[in-house]
C-alpha cells in the first residue's frame, strides 16, 4: 500500500512538473532549484580546487581573478569550490530533514485527526509545547545538547518542523475522515492504519506538495542561520552559512566573501518559493 | 412592438482558457417581456447558469460574448462599463442564487443588508429604507419582520434565508428577476412554500422572471413559457401546458419519460433512461447535439448540417429538430397496475428494535451540562429478503442517522440492531463479526465523495473482493470485470480514476463496490438526489434490476416521494426521529394519510390527486423540540389542541401492516383537510 501511495505521489509530482510549462514564474523557480541540484550532483567534476586548500598567494588580492573566478575567502580558499561543495552538503541535508519531518508529522497528524480523543489531545499538546519555543532557541538547545554534526542538524530541523506538518495533516484529516469513501472502507472492515495511510494520506497531497516546497526554502534558511551561528556542520566543511560567518567581519573591505554565499542562499530559497507559488496556482486552476 | 426587458440576440458565450476559447453557448436567442416568466430547463453542464450570469453581466474575467448581444432594456450588457453594469444590478435586474447562505454576508445583520439596496439605488434616507425593508420582509411572509431585521444570517433557517434573499432581490423593484435553482437546496415542504411565494410576488411586482432549474416540474409551477436547453442550445420553447401535453423535441420527450411520477413504477411502468451522456461544450458536433443519444436520429439529416430552430404556425412553439413533424404524437406514460408492492414474507434480514440515538452537544465552558439532541427516538422497522423499505423525510428527520446506526458507522445509544437474526447490541462496525460486516453494504449520496479520488476504479473494486471474500489476485480481476459489467460499464473503466468519470458513472462504480461482497442488505442513502433526472432514472432502474437478480433487502433513504413511489415496497415516513407512518407502498400513498405525509404529498404535485396544496408553517428545524406530545404538532394543519402537544400519539392500525402515529381518527384522516387561514401562512 505504501507502493501505491508512492506511485500516487510520483504521479502528482510528474503532473505538476508538466503543468509548469504554463507558468513562467514556476519555470524560473524550477530552473533555480535545478541549477543548484545539478551543481551539487556534479560538484567533484566542476570544482577547480579542493575547497579546503589554501592558496596563500591569492590572499594578496582575494577578489575575483582569472585563477579564482569568484575570488578566495579570508584563508585563501577558492570561493567557487567552497560554494559548489556547500551546495552539495546543503542539498543533502535539507531534503533529508524535510523528509524525516514529513514522515513524523504525517503520522502524528493522521493519528490525531483520525483517532481523535486522547490521542489527539496528547499529540497536539506535545506539538503546542514544541511550537511555543522560538525555533532558533530549539535548534540551539538540540545542537548544544547533542553536539554539532550533519545528522544532528537534520534531526533538529525535523524536530521543529514535524509539529507544524502534523497540524496541517490533522486539519486535512478532520475533513477527509468524514468522506463517504472512508465510511465505505470502514464498512468493509478495514483497520484504522490502512484507512489513514491508504484512504486519507494520498488525498492530502495537494496542500502538502506546496507546503513541502515552502518548507525546503525555510529549512535552507534555518540551516544557513545555524551555520552562521557556528552550530551547524563542523567548521572546516564548506557550508554557506559558515562562509558568511567567517567573512562578515571583512564585509567593508572584501564584500564578495560574504555576499556571494548570501546570494546563493537567496537564489535557492527564492527558487523553492516560486515553485511553491506556481504549484499552488496551477492546483487552483485544475 | 414593446421592447423586451431582456433579449438574447444570437448571443454566443465563451470562456477563454489555456487551451483557447471554450464556447459554452454557440448561439442563443430568447426574448423576455415585462411581467413574463420564462423557465430554462436543462441538465448540469448544459450552460443554463452561464446564461443567467451573462444576463447579469457577471461572466467573470475570462468569459465574453464574441458575437451577438445580450440586451437589458435595449442596452448591450457586454458594451457597458463595469460602473454602468453595477448601476443596473439591483435597480433593473436582480438575481437569486441556489445557496442563500453564500448570498448573505454572515457578519451583517439582515436589516442592514436589505437597506443597502434602496439606499444605494434609490437614494432613500435610512429611515425610509428601514421602512421599505420591513415592508419587504413582511411581504415575503417571514414571521416577525422586526426581529428578523436584527438577526444575522446564520440565525435563520435555509427557507427563511432564501426568503430574505428574494426580498433583497425584489426590494429595488427590478424589471427583471433571475432565479438560478432557487429552491434546490431546500426541503420539499419549504420548497413548495417558496415557489408559491415567487408565483404570488410575480403577480404583485410585475417583474419579468427568468427561472433556471434542472427540474421541469419546479419551473412549471412558476413559469408560463419554458425553454429546454441541451449542450448550450435551445432545443424547444413552448407554453408550459403545451410543453407537457405535446412535447415535440425527442430530448424533451426523453426528459419527461425519465421523470418519476404517479404513472411510473419499477415493475409495471419503468422509466426510460436516456442512453449516453451530454458531450462537453467544445465537442459539440455540426448537426444536432442530441443526435448521438436520440432514438429517432437520422444519420443523413440530423448530423450533417446545422439544425435551426423553427416555430410552428401559431408562433408559440419552437423546436430545433428536423424530424419533429414526423414523430408520432406524444403518449404520456401510464401505469395501469392496481397494486405495486410485492410484500415479502419470511424472517427479516435486518431489524431495528426501539433504536435510539442521542447526540450530546458539548458546551464550551461547562463540559458537564451538555445540550442533548434526540436524532432518533425509538424506531422499530425491519426488512425482509428482496424487500425495499424506503425511509422518507426532510432534512434533520433522522433518516441518515438511522442508516448510520444500522450500518454500524455510529453506535446507537439505545435499542438494538439485528442482522440475519444476530443481535448486535450497540456494536459499531469495527466490533461486528466478519460475516455481518460482509452482509451489509452501503451506497452514498454524493458521487464526488463516494470514491477515493486517489484510487483507480479497479482498485476500489478489488479491495472489497479481497477484504470481504478473500479472493486471490487472479480471481479478483475476473470478478472485477463481472462487477463492472453488472453496472453496465466497459472493462477499460477499471484503469480510470474517479476524476475521469461523470456523476452517474461514479455512482455505478459505488454500486459495484457495494455489491462486491454479495451483501444481504444494501443501504442506499439518497443515491440519486445529486444526479440529473436522466441519470437518476438509469441508476434507479439499475438498483431495481440488481435487487431482483440478487434478492437482497434494500433500505432506500430519500426525500423525494416520487422516487420512493417508483422503487419501494414499503414506506416509513419519519419526522424528528420518529416514524409517523409506515405501511405498504400503495397504502401510504392513498388515504388515510398521516397529516405530515399529506403535507409531503401535497408538495410533490400529482402523486395523490386527492390531496390539495397544503402549506406548512416554518420548517422541521426551526421549532423547538417538544419533550412530550407529537413532534409534528407545532406545524400540523390538523392539530387538535392540547392533546397533540402533551401526549405522544400511539400507532393506529389502518389495515394490514399500515400504521399511523396520530391522535386523529382514521375516518377523519381519510377526508381531505378543511383549510383555514391559519394553515395558509407560509
Amino acid at each position: 500500500m505504501s507502493a501505491a501511495s508512492a506511485l500516487v505521489l510520483f504521479h502528482a509530482v510528474a503532473r505538476s512538473l508538466l503543468l509548469l510549462r504554463y507558468s513562467p514564474v514556476g519555470l524560473l523557480g524550477a530552473g533555480l532549484v535545478a541549477f543548484w541540484v545539478i551543481i551539487a550532483l556534479f560538484a567533484p567534476l566542476i570544482t577547480p580546487y579542493d575547497p579546503l586548500a589554501n592558496d596563500y598567494a591569492a590572499l594578496a588580492d582575494p577578489g575575483p581573478s582569472a585563477a579564482h573566478w569568484l575570488g578566495t575567502d579570508n584563508l585563501g580558499r577558492d570561493l567557487l569550490s567552497r560554494l559548489v561543495w556547500g551546495a552539495r552538503s546543503l542539498l543533502a541535508i535539507v531534503p533529508l530533514a524535510v523528509a524525516i519531518a514529513y514522515l513524523v508529522g504525517c503520522l502524528m497528524g493522521l493519528a490525531a485527526g483520525y483517532l481523535g480523543g486522547w490521542v489527539d489531545a496528547l499529540l497536539m499538546r506535545v506539538s503546542d509545547i514544541i511550537l511555543a519555543f522560538p525555533v532558533i532557541i530549539l535548534y540551539m538547545i538540540v545542537l548544544a545538547h547533542f553536539g554539532p554534526s550533519a545528522i544532528n542538524v537534520v534531526l533538529a530541523v525535523a524536530f521543529t518542523a514535524a509539529p507544524q506538518i502534523a497540524r496541517i495533516v490533522r486539519g486535512l484529516t478532520l475533513d477527509l475522515r468524514n468522506r463517504d469513501y472512508v465510511a465505505a472502507a470502514r464498512l468493509r472492515g478495514e483497520r484504522p492504519l490502512y484507512i489513514m495511510v491508504a484512504e486519507i494520506l494520498p488525498n492530502t497531497r495537494g496542500p502538502l506538495i506546496v507546503d513541502s516546497c515552502l518548507r525546503l526554502g525555510y529549512s535552507t534558511i534555518a540551516i544557513g542561520v545555524l551555520g552562521f551561528l557556528g552550530l551547524g556542520l563542523p567548521p572546516s566543511d564548506p557550508n554557506w552559512g559558515g562562509m558568511v560567518k567567517d567573512s562578515y567581519a571583512l564585509i567593508s573591505v572584501y564584500p564578495h566573501m560574504a555576499l556571494i554565499p548570501c546570494a546563493a542562499i537567496t537564489s535557492l530559497v527564492v527558487g523553492f518559493n516560486l515553485l511553491a507559488d506556481a504549484i499552488r496556482e496551477l492546483g487552483q486552476n485544475d | 412592438m414593446i421592447e423586451p426587458i431582456l433579449a438574447f440576440d444570437a448571443a454566443r458565450i465563451a470562456y477563454r482558457t489555456r487551451a483557447g476559447d471554450r464556447v459554452v453557448v454557440p448561439e442563443f436567442s430568447l426574448d423576455l417581456r415585462a411581467g413574463e416568466a420564462v423557465g430554462l430547463v436543462g441538465e448540469s453542464g448544459c450552460g443554463k447558469s452561464t446564461l443567467a450570469y451573462a444576463a447579469m453581466g457577471y461572466l467573470g474575467s475570462n468569459g465574453h460574448v464574441p458575437s451577438g448581444a445580450i440586451r437589458l432594456d435595449g442596452a448591450d450588457i457586454a458594451a457597458m462599463t463595469e460602473a454602468e453594469r453595477a448601476r443596473l444590478r439591483g435597480a433593473r435586474a436582480a438575481m437569486v442564487y441556489q445557496d442563500p447562505m453564500s448570498s448573505l454576508n454572515p457578519v451583517m445583520r439582515i436589516g442592514r443588508q436589505l437597506m443597502e439596496v434602496p439606499i444605494r439605488h434609490q437614494g432613500l434616507a435610512r429611515d425610509a429604507a428601514f421602512e421599505r425593508a420591513l415592508a419587504m420582509l413582511h411581504e415575503v411572509e417571514l414571521p416577525d419582520p422586526g426581529a428578523i431585521m436584527r438577526r444575522y444570517p446564520h440565525e435563520l433557517s435555509g427557507g427563511q434565508q432564501q426568503r430574505v434573499v428574494i426580498a433583497m432581490a425584489l426590494i429595488g423593484e427590478p424589471a427583471l428577476l433571475i432565479l438560478d435553482e432557487p429552491t434546490t437546496g431546500l426541503d420539499v415542504t419549504v420548497e413548495a412554500a417558496v415557489l408559491d411565494l415567487i408565483a404570488e410576488l410575480r403577480v404583485r411586482h410585475d417583474s419579468a422572471i427568468l427561472f433556471i432549474s434542472h427540474d421541469l416540474n419546479t419551473v412549471a409551477r412558476v413559469c408560463e413559457r419554458i425553454g429546454v436547453i441541451y449542450a448550450g442550445e435551445l432545443v424547444e420553447v413552448a407554453a408550459a401546458d403545451e410543453l407537457f401535453a405535446r412535447p415535440r423535441h425527442p430530448y424533451t420527450r426523453a426528459l419527461l419519460g425519465c421523470l418519476p411520477s404517479r404513472a411510473s413504477h419499477r415493475r409495471s411502468a419503468p422509466l426510460a433512461a436516456i442512453p449516453g451522456r451530454m458531450m462537453r461544450p467544445e465537442d459539440r458536433p455540426v448537426g444536432c447535439a442530441f443526435a448521438a443519444r436520440c432514438a429517432f436520429a437520422d444519420a443523413q439529416r440530423c448530423t450533417t448540417t446545422p439544425i435551426s430552430i423553427n416555430r410552428d404556425a401559431s408562433g408559440g412553439h419552437a423546436v430545433r429538430c428536423v424530424r419533429a413533424g414526423e414523430l408520432d404524437p406524444w403518449q404520456p406514460p401510464v401505469d395501469t397496475a392496481e397494486t405495486h408492492s410485492v410484500m415479502q414474507t419470511g424472517e427479516p434480514v435486518i431489524e431495528a428494535r426501539a433504536l435510539e440515538k442521542t447526540y450530546r452537544a458539548a458546551r464550551l465552558l461547562d463540559a458537564g451540562a451538555g445540550h442533548e439532541v434526540r436524532a432518533l427516538d425509538g424506531v422499530d422497522l425491519s426488512i425482509s429478503r428482496g424487500e425495499t423499505l424506503a425511509v422518507v423525510g426532510e432534512s434533520g428527520c433522522g433518516k441518515s442517522t438511522f442508516a448510520k446506526l444500522l450500518s454500524g458507522l455510529e453506535a446507537p445509544t439505545g435499542g438494538e440492531v439485528r442482522i440475519k437474526g444476530r443481535a448486535l447490541g450497540a456494536a459499531a462496525v469495527e466490533r461486528r463479526p466478519r460475516e455481518i460486516v460482509r452482509a451489509l453494504q452501503m451506497i452514498f449520496q454524493n458521487p464526488d465523495a463516494t470514491l477515493n479520488p486517489s484510487h483507480s476504479v479497479g482498485f476500489s473494486l478489488s479491495r472489497p473482493l479481497k477484504r470481504l471474500r478473500g479472493l486471490a489476485p487472479a480471481r479478483r480481476r475476473d470478478e472485477r470485470v463481472r462487477l463492472l459489467d453488472q453496472v453496465r460499464l466497459p472493462e477499460p473503466y477499471a484503469a480510470r480514476r474517479p476524476g475521469q468519470l461523470s456523476g452517474g458513472e461514479k455512482q455505478r462504480v459505488a454500486i459495484a463496490r457495494a455489491l462486491a461482497g454479495k451483501p444481504d442488505v444494501l443501504i442506499a442513502d439518497e443515491p440519486v438526489s445529486a444526479l440529473d433526472v436522466s441519470v437518476q432514472a438509469a441508476i434507479l432502474n439499475l438498483l431495481a434490476e440488481l435487487q431482483d437478480e440478487q434478492g437482497m433487502a434494500m433500505l432506500f433513504i430519500s426525500h423525494d416521494l416520487a422516487v420512493v413511489r417508483y422503487l419501494a415496497d414499503s414506506v416509513a415516513v419519519m419526522y424528528r426521529g420518529r416514524v409517523m407512518e409506515y405501511g405498504p407502498l400503495d397504502a401510504v400513498y392513498a388515504r388515510p394519510h398521516h397529516p405530515y405525509t399529506e403535507a409531503l404529498l401535497s408538495a410533490a404535485p400529482g402523486l395523490d390527486p386527492s390531496v390539495a396544496r397544503i402549506r406548512l408553517r416554518g420548517s422541521a428545524s426551526d421549532a423547538t423540540p417538544a419533550q412530550a406530545g407529537c413532534p409534528f404538532a407545532p406545524r400540523c394543519p390538523r392539530k387538535q389542541g392540547a392533546l397533540c402537544e402533551n401526549e405522544t400519539p400511539s400507532l393506529q392500525e389502518a389495515g394490514g401492516t399500515h400504521v399511523i402515529a396520530c391522535h386523529i381518527s382514521l375516518d377523519e384522516l381519510a377526508d381531505p383537510p378543511a383549510l383555514d387561514e391559519g394553515s395558509r401562512d407560509g
